[in-house]
């Protein structure tokens, strides 16, 4: 089942999968761009005290009505809700009951954002799996929110009980549209996703629950499923996940990147030859819209990388590297000129991007393009969890970029230049805007890189309200959302603004050609890309889903497997053969395993039917003398034959289709006889 | 043999690790070490016998090196760039790391000893070019057939136990490991895994040591004694590892007792050299260990000769080496450092045992706890090895080894015969399969009877193998339909006539009649029950009164006068016999006849 199809890198997709009768959910993200409805904090003071009032004003209804004529006009900052805001999450997720979950599986750091609100209910029995980097980051930026929402609980005072006001009814009518499609979902029923924020223990609870792998690291639950984290390219410390199980193996593909610039690039060969792929990079599908002027152009890629898909996969591979990294860089360097050039028209640049990835990859590249253009200007890293941050990036060699580990071991250094940086004074690390010791340090001009992206959160906050104004400055941030909304509360606004696109997954043209390498059995593809995956004839079966649907795949085998272990002496060679084995079944790794007890191979029974003629040539050969009647059997419809053995001792045999009776006195003639039998008959 | 085991460098000796494996048509080289003891060709594994052409590329699959000490790393340039291996070379990050710098130098230590220069610094980075650095636990595929995975060996940073398996067989090669934590590191961590081989070292095969604390005071005492009276303290040690250890220890300890003799790490505080003889005391780490060159070597002879030093020995010393000749020596001694040099060695010697190292209690703890099918020991002392192997066969019963330096092993290798098993089968067998066994036990004090049930829970599976392209196990019940076929039932019968005394028959006829004695089935069967259950106690009887039934085989009173099974009439017991009719099927033939046997012997007796 999919939940949700997300936006981007910020909100991942959201999984239900039932495998083997163990559910497990694949992330748990939180829609943190459904924020924008909620206004930040205002910092000067006369903006706070207009603030103040109407704010108080917000329970009298006359006010209530002013705000109804103003939802008729285009909308401005005081309509965004003046309230402690909360946080959207993943609506249907609430629609399943939180014990029945088996297994989580975090694909990303921001994937992880909505985990305390699972963990806190004490029904949730799950075991979390994620990568080592993805949950330290999933931590820090869950700390990181938590203390950015601390701003507005001190403003707002403590919670209130039960719901907001602002989710009241005849509140949420006052909203204007554009805002109500955020808060209630285009069908009006996503209210219910509504959050309000996780304590600090809450993320810790929610940590002590997550079991750490490495990459490529075989972790096994419950001995019957064997899950394994590859590598995405996406982000330090994202992955895909591969679960193999008794019956069949799945492959989740979230949003890749076949060579990222900081993070590990993207282990597509391991995911080779799984029975069922999932595919959830929903990066295009988001696109799909923008990109229909290039849709021609989109199957022209088709074509011409399934001519490749029968080259060798070498050739894709180096097409496949060189582009991205490429593209990556350049966006870096962009805005590394950009930010260059605000600097030296005297303006400040902030930067609000929340992906460390990227920001650790900027942060370098800027202070390289400072020094190289001799400005001399100090750059500040404004986040509670900036130096965590910045020291947990030191340490994770194995989580890095090929380029990145070749730099560590050529010339044994740190593997982020920051370490120096910090020590030159050239980059200011500070917990806090209000910390004395970054006020004491301030100058203008400067670049700031500083959380939250959302424009509501955080410092950025208020840098943003100070600089809003300057022409001059700059504000980076990243593409793909409502700006209008974005900078609602900042009008008017005089600042120039970059928008940067970073890559979040895949390119549609490239997935085919993936998808060919990787020669799946099924695979799920979102609804949305089917006009582009069914240009194309797979050699595999190809399945669709869109939200909120269980696709049903068939079976994969109705036999499961299993490994029995036999000694190599006792090997057979026989082309067909069947034996009775005993012993213990294990279940391990993914696997059944019978260890024999006894190497007994022993036949027991036998098929098919007595051939009279050649069962008296057979008993004749061995010197018997026989005498053979047919008879009608008294008790039953059944043919009977009776073979009469006089010499050297009695004995009687009597034939039906289903059974032989072998009447003897003696056991030597007993199993001269039952031999001669036996070897008429194919035995097993 | 699907595993061959040629153990290159370490085979009843220490130092040179090399093993190369033989896995399944894949050959796979663990470690390539250097022996420090030796200065001619003898320091280096004999290469040549891996392949007679030097053409290692295709011999070799990959290398795995366990971790950066000069006798598991230091021929590895030697092999990549003199003698041209250019394959994959596995090691885990932290090895990685720090590997090139070990390798450097030791090379230094060489050229100062004088020695051929074998390889190049460049040579150094070149060769650590070709190494893929691998993350503990994580699963690595070499190629289609063969992968390897690295788990967390204590001993010293970043070394690791590999696990390797092709196919169906796999191995582990344990490198040094130690299984107890310490200061800085922890204790080997391994999963439970299906083995064939275990490949371990057995440098302290014999030694169980004693519990650390009372090691670390002694050794601080004679430290402290040391200082005190105003001597050098010399501790050669390797720049990583045993270093931080003790001295991560001696601070403590300088804390606690508020020492403030000054601490040198030649490595990290720099110690010049003209401080040698400085007067007051100190504490000095010098490399290399185990006194084989370089800067602890020159320490060693300016400070030997003077009563009041002390040169504290970490760990094991390789035979040959000056370190090795002190552990042994009493002073005062006269010591060869090298062909010209004598020296008089006056001072204090203290051997620590502190070494990453395993005890033999942690090596049987590792192999009970992986429980492979055979075991191979390296690195150790021939005499120690073979102890530890009678140890390990009798404890453990599992099959050892301790093959000497160019010698080969071959290890037979499960194999698995993939098939798919159908779902009723494991139904049957993975559903609990509780027996009860109810003992009734008496206790004498107060002879009240005592009932217990035990109950046990035997899960055997039992089905049947259907060999074909696909193998097939299916349940016992399935297999006629998963065939196709039709049973056709084999029975053998046979009347047998047992003789029942007169008595009995006295007993039962029914009187008045001349009919042949009709007597009462249930007590002839309960007869022969009785009779039968003295006989066959192995084998369970089941009696429900018409008829008794051993496996296949039952056996009924027959009262019929024709019975078709009945051939032979014997005719002086005719008349005091009672006919019992037998019915088999094949496989129970021999039990069958055994039972047939003894009930014509039979007379069946009330009694």
């Amino acid at each position: 089942t999919c939940l949700s199809e997300g936006k981007g890198y910020h909100f991942p997709p959201c999984h239900i999968v039932n495998i083997c009768g163990f559910r497990v959910l694949i992330d748990c993200p939180l829609d943190l761009s459904a924020l924008a409805v909620f206004s930040p904090l205002p910092t000067v003071i006369s903006n706070l005290f207009d603030e103040k009032t109407s704010n108080d004003g917000g329970q009298c209804s006359s006010n209530s009505e002013s705000v109804r004529q103003e939802v008729a006009e285009s909308f401005d900052s005081k309509s965004l809700i003046q309230a402690e805001p909360w946080y959207k999450t993943v609506k249907s997720l609430q629609l399943w009951s939180v014990h029945s979950l088996d297994v989580v599986l975090i694909s990303s750091p921001t994937g992880m954002l909505g985990l305390p609100f699972l963990t806190r209910n004490k029904d949730f029995r799950a075991k979390i799996y994620a990568t080592e980097a993805a949950s330290r980051l999933g931590e820090l930026l869950m700390e990181d929110l938590v203390s950015m929402h601390m701003e507005f609980r001190q403003f707002y005072g403590p919670e209130e009980f039960g719901c907001p006001q602002w989710m009241a009814w005849e509140k949420l009518e006052l909203l204007p549209m554009a805002l109500k499609d955020i808060v209630l979902g285009s069908e009006g029923t996503e209210l219910c996703g509504w959050m309000s924020i996780y304590s600090a223990a809450d993320i810790k609870g929610c940590m002590e629950k997550v079991q750490s792998v490495k990459y490529a690291e075989e972790a096994c639950y419950n001995g019957s499923l064997t899950i394994k984290a590859l590598s995405s390219g996406l982000e330090i410390g994202a992955c895909n996940w591969n679960i193999l199980s008794p019956r069949g193996s799945i492959s989740y593909l979230s949003g890749s990147v076949f060579a990222s610039t900081t993070a590990t690039g993207f282990d597509y060969k391991a995911l080779k030859g799984s029975d069922i792929l999932l595919y959830s990079d929903f990066t295009d599908c988001n696109d799909v819209d923008s990109e229909k002027n290039n849709f021609p152009l989109a199957t022209g890629g088709c074509s011409y990388s399934s001519d490749i898909g029968s080259c060798s996969e070498t050739i894709i591979e180096s097409w496949i590297d060189s582009s991205e990294y490429t593209r990556e860089m350049e966006t870096v360097s962009s805005i590394c000129s950009c930010a260059l050039e605000t600097i030296s028209d005297g303006g400040s640049v902030l930067i609000a991007i929340g992906r460390p990835g990227v920001m650790l990859q900027l942060l370098e590249d800027m202070s390289l393009s400072l020094d190289s253009s001799n400005l001399k200007v100090p750059i500040y890293l404004v986040s509670s969890v900036a130096e965590e941050l910045l020291a947990f990036s030191n340490i994770i060699p194995e989580c890095l970029s090929s380029q990145r580990q070749e730099r560590f071991y050529s010339k044994p250094g740190p593997l982020f230049t920051h370490v120096q940086l910090s020590n030159e004074k050239k980059l200011l690390v500070s917990p806090a805007i209000h910390s004395s010791k970054f006020l004491t340090s301030w100058q203008e001009p400067c670049i700031v890189f500083c959380p939250h992206w959302s424009l509501r959160l955080g410092p950025v906050v208020h840098l943003l309200q100070r600089w809003c104004q300057d022409p001059n400055s700059l504000l980076l941030m990243e593409e793909g959302y409502d700006i209008n909304l974005a900078f609602l509360p900042f009008k008017p606004m005089s600042m120039k603004y970059g928008l940067c696109s970073f890559i979040s997954g895949m390119k549609l043209r490239k997935v085919i050609p993936l998808l060919k390498i990787l020669q799946p059995k099924h695979v799920l593809v979102p609804e949305s890309l089917r006009p582009h995956i069914s240009c194309c004839n797979p050699n595999f079966s190809v399945c669709y889903f869109s939200e909120n649907e269980t696709v049903i795949m068939p079976k994969l085998k109705s036999y499961a497997d299993m490994d029995i272990a036999m000694d190599s002496d006792s090997k057979e060679k026989e082309e067909q053969y069947i034996a009775k084995l005993k012993g213990e079944l294990l279940v391990e790794q993914g696997k059944h395993r019978l260890v024999l007890e006894n190497k007994l191979v022993l036949s027991l029974q036998v098929k098919g039917r007595v051939d009279l003629d050649s069962l008296l040539t057979a008993l004749q050969k061995m010197g018997m003398k026989v005498t053979a009647e047919h008879a009608q059997s008294t008790d039953g419809p059944e043919n009977v034959s009776i073979v009469y053995i006089s010499e050297p001792k009695e004995a009687l045999i009597e034939i039906t289709p289903t059974r032989t009776m072998i009447s003897v006195a003696d056991e030597t003639t007993s199993s001269l006889v039952s031999e001669a039998v036996r070897s008429t008959l194919v035995c097993f | 043999m699907p595993i061959d085991c040629l153990v290159l460098g370490a085979g009843q000796e220490v130092g040179k690790s090399c093993v190369v494996v033989t896995i399944n048509g894949k050959r796979i080289m663990f470690d390539c070490g250097m022996h420090m003891g030796y200065m001619d060709h003898n320091k280096y594994p004999d290469f040549s016998r891996i392949s007679k052409t030097r053409d290692f590329n295709k011999e070799l699959s990959c290398i795995i090196i366990t971790h950066f000490h000069q006798d598991h790393i230091g021929a590895l340039p030697y092999f990549t760039e003199v003698c041209g291996y250019n394959g994959p070379i596995y090691m885990t990050y932290p090895t990685k790391a720090l590997a090139p710098l070990m390798l450097e130098d030791n090379r230094n230590v060489m050229l100062g000893r004088g020695e051929k220069e074998q390889f190049t610094s460049e040579q150094i980075m070149e060769c650590m070019k070709k190494v893929i650095a691998v993350d503990l636990k994580q699963t690595v595929l070499v190629d289609n057939d063969l992968q390897i995975r690295a788990y967390y060996a204590g001993h010293v940073l970043g070394a690791a136990m590999f696990y390797a398996k092709v196919g169906d067989a796999a191995m582990v090669y344990t490198g040094d490991y130690n299984m107890t934590a310490d200061r800085h590191l922890g204790a080997a961590q391994i999963d439970r895994l299906q083995l064939d081989l275990v490949i371990t070292e057995s440098t302290y095969a014999t030694t169980t040591r004693d519990s650390k604390y009372v090691r670390e005071r002694e050794f601080l005492k004679a430290v402290h004694n040391c200082v005190a009276s105003g001597g050098k303290v010399l501790i050669p040690a390797f720049a990583l590892g045993r270093a931080q250890e003790i001295c991560m220890l001696l601070d403590d300890y300088w804390e606690r007792m508020n020492l403030n003799v000054p601490i040198y790490l030649s490595a990290v505080r720099s110690f010049d050299r003209s401080m040698i003889n400085a007067p007051g005391p100190c504490v000095l780490f010098a490399t290399p260990g185990m006194l084989t060159g370089g800067f602890s070597l020159e320490v060693f002879k300016q400070w030997a000769p003077c009563e009041q030093n002390l040169i504290a020995l970490p760990g094991y010393c390789v035979a040959g080496t000056v370190g090795r000749k002190l552990m042994s020596a009493k002073t005062p001694a006269i010591i060869n450092v090298d062909k010209n040099t004598q020296i008089d060695v006056r001072c204090q010697i203290h051997r620590l045992s502190f070494s990453a190292h395993t005890d033999d209690k942690g090596i049987m703890d590792l192999v009970r706890f992986l429980s492979p099918k055979h075991v191979i020991l390296v690195h150790g002392e021939k005499t120690n090895m073979a102890k530890l192997k009678e140890k390990i066969e009798s404890d453990l019963g599992i099959l050892c080894f301790y093959p000497a330096n160019n010698e080969s092993v071959p290890i037979p290798s499960t194999l698995y015969i993939k098939a798919d098993v159908s779902k009723s089968f494991l139904k049957s067998s993975l559903s609990p399969n509780f027996k009860f066994l109810k003992t009734i036990s008496r206790a004498d004090a107060d002879e009240r009877a005592k009932s217990s049930v035990q109950v046990y829970d035997d899960r055997v599976a039992e089905g049947a193998l259907i060999m074909q392209k696909n193998p097939k196990f299916v349940h016992q019940n399935e297999l006629m339909v998963s065939l196709g076929a039709e049973n056709h039932e084999v029975l053998v019968a046979y009347c047998c006539p047992v003789c029942v005394s007169d008595e009995l028959k006295d007993v039962a006829p029914s009187p008045g009649e001349n009919m042949p004695p009709v007597l009462d089935k249930r007590s002839l069967v309960h007869l022969l029950y009785t009779k039968l259950s003295n006989d066959f106690q192995d084998v369970t009887i089941q009696n429900d009164g018409d008829h008794l039934q051993i496996k296949s085989f039952t056996v009924s009173p027959c009262l019929k006068e024709m019975c078709p099974h009945r051939i032979q009439v014997n005719p002086d017991c005719t008349s005091k016999a009672v006919n019992f009719c037998c019915t088999w099927s094949m496989e129970d033939e021999k039990l069958a006849w055994g039972v047939v046997s003894i009930m014509k012997d039979l007379e069946l007796k009330t009694g």
